[in-house]
């Protein structure tokens, strides 16, 4: 793998940039491998390179039946942080926050993590309370975070309208300065190149038609492109798709798949350093390096897999955003798009071993994915090398849906659902 | 943004009127009481979520209030029929 350097960079535009070489290979499978990855998304490209790296398992195979990246992670809008209220939670979007921290080193990629700092906002005396609760269990669990009043907020976010003259007027924040936003795609690409380069083949435009079944022990999964693949374990990361994998593997997961939306506006000079987001007249909202405002929505409440949702979900937000950002009143809206988010009933993700031996599941993200990435594939590949679920993987196993052991975080998830 | 009818108004009203409330035909175990954790876990939380044909739950919370069900494919998301509570949908997926 050529390293990425200032230096090569000079070295390269003296041949006019036409000589980098290919940032990963496009292979044809083996017929079996140890690990077989389902989903070349951000989560399942960071499976493989943490399998890689920091488990030596190379002889792995990432099918992904698009283009790598092309899912949620090219969907959502790249916030990262790690407020998080109970430990189980607290603990695992911290992992990924302090990957993050030395993601584009670690991976010689530039994945343009931005720790501008993000806003929770409060609306209500109910909504202040549960902001004190997160921010102190926050800060008991080694995470940064601060209670700022509205006078504090405005120094912040000036643009922002703090007064009483709003219909919800704002309470009061929490404050996470390590928060912020990273750039989506260079997140798979990285991890893509990353895993690429230990050898890890990356199958793109492959789709798993089944699972091959033996006894209650997946040994291999079909594909349409490249008939029966076979692998000693399999792990499959594949978002909102997770229950149509289940049901090839015959169970259900306790899941429901939702459009979510988001949009961004016309690129404009810098105006937002920060990231805002406000769960109680709900819309979150980000300024890309490349100037847009980047807009999330709600999902839509019935299940789809379109990657589309509903106009009025899209108003709502827009609405929302316009009454705390009256200045943002006439930009004007660019691109709309939706992504198939699997929502789990207590708003945590699931990472499991599964009633088939030898396959397991990393799903349930839901609306809060992105900010994990490098946590999730870290954990999972742990997991999956070992066969035995990592300790920080290990509550939020698919069964605690029948013991009883939710971890309930739709409080700090951030998106209602 | 949908156009939905309800069976109840006999009329189509937008989305916004409605909610969509899961899956249908989720029947409440006669015997709680009696039901082993897996039992009990699987009615609460566990879902098709297919892709393709689904049968959900909807409410007419901004009109008439009542419930009704739906037949939609959750793909297209075109919606194939609405029917009303304990009826039987005409239109299923295969297998």
């Amino acid at each position: 793998m050529q390293h990425y350097s200032g230096f090569g960079l000079l070295k390269h535009s003296f041949s006019h940039h036409e000589n980098w070489q290919r940032t990963w290979r496009n292979p044809t499978p083996k017929k079996k491998y140890d690990v077989i990855i389902i989903g070349g998304g951000g989560h399942g490209l960071a499976t493989a390179y943490y399998l890689a790296k920091e488990h030596g398992i190379t002889n792995v195979a990432v099918i992904e039946k698009g283009y790598l990246g092309g899912g949620n992670t090219a969907r959502n809008t790249t916030i990262v942080r790690s407020n998080y209220l109970w430990d189980e939670a607290a603990h695992l979007y911290e992992h990924a926050m302090k990957l993050w921290e030395g993601l584009s080193q670690d991976l010689n990629y530039n994945v343009m993590f931005s720790q501008r700092g993000v806003l929770n906002l409060g609306h209500t005396l109910q909504d202040m309370r549960d902001i004190e609760r997160r921010v102190n269990a926050n800060r008991l669990n080694g995470i940064d975070g601060e209670v700022l009043d509205p006078q504090q907020i405005k120094e912040i976010v000036p643009h922002m309208d703090c007064s009483q003259n709003t219909r919800y007027p704002v309470m009061g924040a929490s404050w996470q300065p390590r928060g912020g936003v990273a750039r989506h795609d260079a997140v798979a690409w990285g991890f893509a190149r990353g895993a690429d380069s230990y050898g890890v083949d990356l199958i793109q435009q492959t789709e798993v038609t089944d699972l091959i079944i033996e006894d209650g022990t997946i040994t291999g999964v079909k594909t349409n492109r490249y008939g029966d693949i076979m692998a000693d374990r399999v792990g499959s990361v594949v978002a909102g798709n997770s229950s149509v994998i289940a049901k090839m593997a015959g169970f259900e997961l306790p899941l429901e798949s939702h459009p979510l939306q988001a949009l961004v506006s016309e690129p404009i000079k810098p105006i937002l350093d920060t990231v805002v987001m406000s769960n109680h007249v709900h819309g979150y909202v980000s300024q890309s390096d490349k100037g847009d405002l980047v807009i999330g929505a709600g999902i839509d409440g019935y299940n789809g897999y379109g990657q589309r949702g509903s106009y009025q979900t899209i108003e709502h937000t827009v609405q929302a955003i316009v009454e705390l950002f009256p200045i943002f009143s006439r930009v004007r809206m660019n691109r709309q798009w939706g992504g198939i988010v699997d929502t789990c009933p207590d708003a945590c993700p699931i990472i499991s071993k599964t009633p088939v031996k030898n396959l397991f599941f990393n799903c349930g993200w839901g609306t809060g994915g992105f900010k994990a990435t490098p946590g999730s594939g870290n954990v999972f590949a742990a997991s999956l090398a070992k066969g035995e679920m990592h300790p920080m993987a290990e509550p939020f196993s698919m069964f605690r849906f029948h013991n009883g052991a939710l971890i309930d975080e739709h409080g700090a998830a951030g998106v209602a659902h | 943004m949908y156009h939905i009818y309800c069976p109840h108004c006999a009329e189509y009203r937008e989305e916004e009127e409605f909610h969509a409330a899961g899956q249908a035909h989720l029947p409440r175990p006669l015997d709680p009481d009696s039901c082993t954790d897996e039992e009990w876990g699987t009615y609460l939380f566990f879902r098709k979520n297919p892709r393709g044909i689904h049968h959900e739950l909807w409410v007419h919370a901004a009109g008439c209030r009542k419930f009704f069900n739906m037949t939609r494919d959750t793909q297209t998301y075109e919606i194939k029929e609405v029917y009303k509570i304990g009826e039987k949908p005409s239109i299923v997926a295969e297998s």
